[in-house]
């Protein structure tokens, strides 16, 4: 792993398309945001017109805009509700190709054919939900062999942010707003430039490639002040110090009754979350009964389906549901995995359609508890 | 490392009815290469897949010193198990697996076993004590504690006779619903807990059944002097991946498919009886 300061360059924001179009010529598949139906999702970039230029994203509690700003920026809206994800643990994918013969049936594992992704425009939460999916997926008891089929051909272009949305809270989480590694190339768009740094070897000799001057000093200097004000900048924060055993000890607090009475169980936090990796498997045999891709897909435990077992359901209501994802998210993860589940992308935050923020929700928990009466009638009064 | 999601074809080489809504299949692996290969401990369990239908996390129930033909004990109860229901000898099942944490069986040796179990429970444990028996002069005594609701719900009747009457062995069977044919001990297991031990500090359990047993009766026990580090429960939780990755199975910290489904009581104690956990 090379450190970001030995290898960096100026990139003038108008020879954008010379980085995309070094990438093709490498062979990859360049995906970068691009604005769809009001949002902004994940599509192929060809052109650096494709990229939302003169956009901003604004993000409250249940709410997502993309405003024109009418600036020059290429790099203003941070993100849409997808983060990395989709590009390695793929929200559908068949798993195996099963046959059916005349005694029994045969089976054989269908992986994902080898694909070179570049992504341009990820975030630093975005590379710290892929860094946990790798742990996830990749370093645990088991190797997923589809995960680790994706992850091999992705090479990925970071963007270090410079402005905040009011739902970020990265810089509590110590994720962000700066990459600091899991990036083969990071920039910072500082006006009608870019620092271009190099994170990987793959990163170092796409750079070298493409024969910039080194950046100066002082255009490093100013990307690390944008980064760091927009670090204080961030409004939200989670405070995990007590995390896991705070967590553990609420099982039984007030709060959960309240949140539950707000939640939708309508799984949106689950599937934007970097991070979420449950998934289940469905056996769909064609009409013919004779073959079966049998494909995986993402699950979330905000289902009816998620806590069943022979006749009962482990978690019936929505209170165990949200106490599910919530103590599963900030605190056993720590224990299974080592780190937090959270990343501080707030994509949760934005993308839940009331508009539940997990860092109000976590200091509520760990509170003293009130009488649940009490905290209900504050809600009627409200 | 070989992709863990493939399933392998078995045949149904018999089906044991047991009672009106369970059946034993005896399953062999198809391949014969996979058929050598494969090993298992007692208390783990595998994948067991219909095509068309689906799969279900079923424990093996045979013994781990056979393991050319894997039992698995199965209770008609959901969907991909009714359409199981209707399979007969002949007809292919597909395996994926072992998988998870068996019983702690090398760390029972010298010491008195107590096994504990509560209907279907007693299923997972059963090669445990075949386990046992064939290496019988390694293990201090044993008891068995088996409970059922009716005495309709008791299965394996002639293994527990067949256990019974071996040398340093007990076997005490309860129904808390019992009809005129019940003729052992009447009301739940926990009852049974009176000295199951008369060495507790070299006393060893293994519990499987409702979690409400366990959250009652391991109390008991640990009060007679039995450590909390020498009982291990079997606990069931919504299975589907086997290899701790799908989420479903997770009892706080835990995945139970990979880090259980046998799991030593102090570290789940605090979890049990918590709902939604």
């Amino acid at each position: 792993m090379v450190t970001a300061s030995e290898t960096n360059a100026v990139l003038p924001t108008a020879d954008l398309q010379r980085l995309l179009d070094a990438l093709s010529a490498k062979g990859y598949r360049v995906i970068g945001p691009m604005v769809r139906e009001g949002s902004v999702v994940w599509e192929t970039i060809r052109r650096v017109p494709d990229l939302p230029i003169g956009r901003r994203d604004q993000q409250e509690p249940g709410r997502y805009r993309v405003e024109q700003t009418g600036s020059s920026e290429i790099f203003g809206v941070v993100h849409g509700p997808q983060s990395l994800k989709p590009f390695v643990f793929a929200p559908r994918e068949p798993l195996l190709q099963i046959e059916r013969s005349k005694d029994g049936f045969t089976t054989s594992p269908i992986l994902p054919e080898p694909d070179k992704v570049a992504i341009i425009g990820a975030r630093a939460c975005d590379l710290a939900g892929l860094a946990i999916q790798d742990r996830i997926f990749l370093n645990d008891t088991y190797r997923d062999p589809y995960y680790a089929a994706r992850r091999e051909g992705l090479f990925v272009i970071a963007v270090n942010c410079t402005r905040s949305l009011q739902t970020c809270f990265c810089a509590s989480m110590d994720t962000g707003p700066r990459a600091k590694t899991g990036f083969d190339l990071a920039l910072t768009e500082v006006d009608d430039r870019f620092l271009i740094e190099a994170g990987s070897e793959a990163g170092r000799d796409l750079l070298s490639g493409l024969s910039l001057p080194p950046a100066s000093e002082d255009l490093a200097g100013e990307a690390t002040r944008r980064i760091e004000a927009c670090a204080r900048n961030q409004v939200r924060q989670l405070d995990c110090s007590r995390l896991p055993h705070a967590l553990y000890e609420a099982h039984e607090h007030p709060r959960w009754d309240e949140v539950a009475g707000r939640c939708l169980a309508c799984t949106n936090c689950t599937m934007v979350c970097p991070t979420c990796f449950c998934h289940t498997v469905e056996e769909t045999p064609d009409l013919s009964h004779q073959h079966s891709a049998h494909p995986r897909l993402w699950d979330s435990c905000f289902t009816q389906q998620h806590g069943y077992i022979h006749g009962k359901n482990i978690r019936p209501t929505i209170k165990d549901r949200y106490r599910m994802w919530l103590t599963h998210k900030l605190a056993s993860w720590i224990d299974q995995f080592g780190t937090s589940g959270c990343v501080g992308c707030g994509r949760c935050i934005t993308w839940c359609p009331v508009g539940i923020d997990l860092t109000e929700e976590l200091p509520a928990l760990l509170a003293p508890g009130v009488q649940p009466s009490i905290a209900s009638q504050q809600m009627d009064n409200a | 490392m070989a992709n863990p999601y493939v399933i392998h074809p078995a045949t149904i080489v018999e089906k044991i009815q047991e009672a009106e809504d369970i059946n034993t299949y005896r399953l062999q692996l198809v391949d014969e290469e996979a058929r050598r290969q494969f090993r298992f401990k007692a208390g783990q369990f595998n994948m067991v897949y219909l095509f068309g239908v689906g799969e279900v996390a079923i424990s093996i129930v045979s013994d781990p010193d056979g393991p050319e033909v894997l039992d698995h004990t199965i209770r008609t109860v959901g969907r991909v198990t009714k359409a199981i229901a209707d399979l007969q000898p002949g007809e292919t099942l597909g395996i994926r697996g072992p998988f998870g944490e068996g019983w702690p069986l090398e760390e029972a040796k010298g010491r008195h076993v107590v096994i504990v179990t509560g209907g279907l429970g007693c299923a997972p444990v059963v090669g445990a004590i075949e386990y046992i028996f064939r290496r019988r002069a390694q293990y201090g005594s044993i008891k068995i504690l088996h409970g059922v609701k009716t005495p309709h719900d008791l299965l394996y009747r002639e293994r527990f006779d067949h256990w019974r009457r071996a040398p340093d062995t007990e076997v005490l069977l309860t129904s808390d619903q019992p009809d005129k044919t019940w003729s052992y001990h009447i009301g739940v297991v926990t009852e049974l807990f009176e000295h199951v031990t008369n060495d507790p500090a070299k006393s060893i359990v293994l519990m499987c059944g409702p979690e409400i047993m366990m959250r009652l009766g391991v109390p008991i026990l640990l009060r007679q002097g039995i450590p909390a580090t020498a009982v291990y429960v079997s606990l069931e939780r919504h299975m589907e991946c086997g290899i701790g990755l799908c989420g479903h199975c997770q009892m706080g910290p835990y995945f139970l498919c990979k880090d259980g489904p046998v799991m030593r009581y102090d570290r789940v104690e605090r979890w049990l009886g918590r709902t939604g956990v």
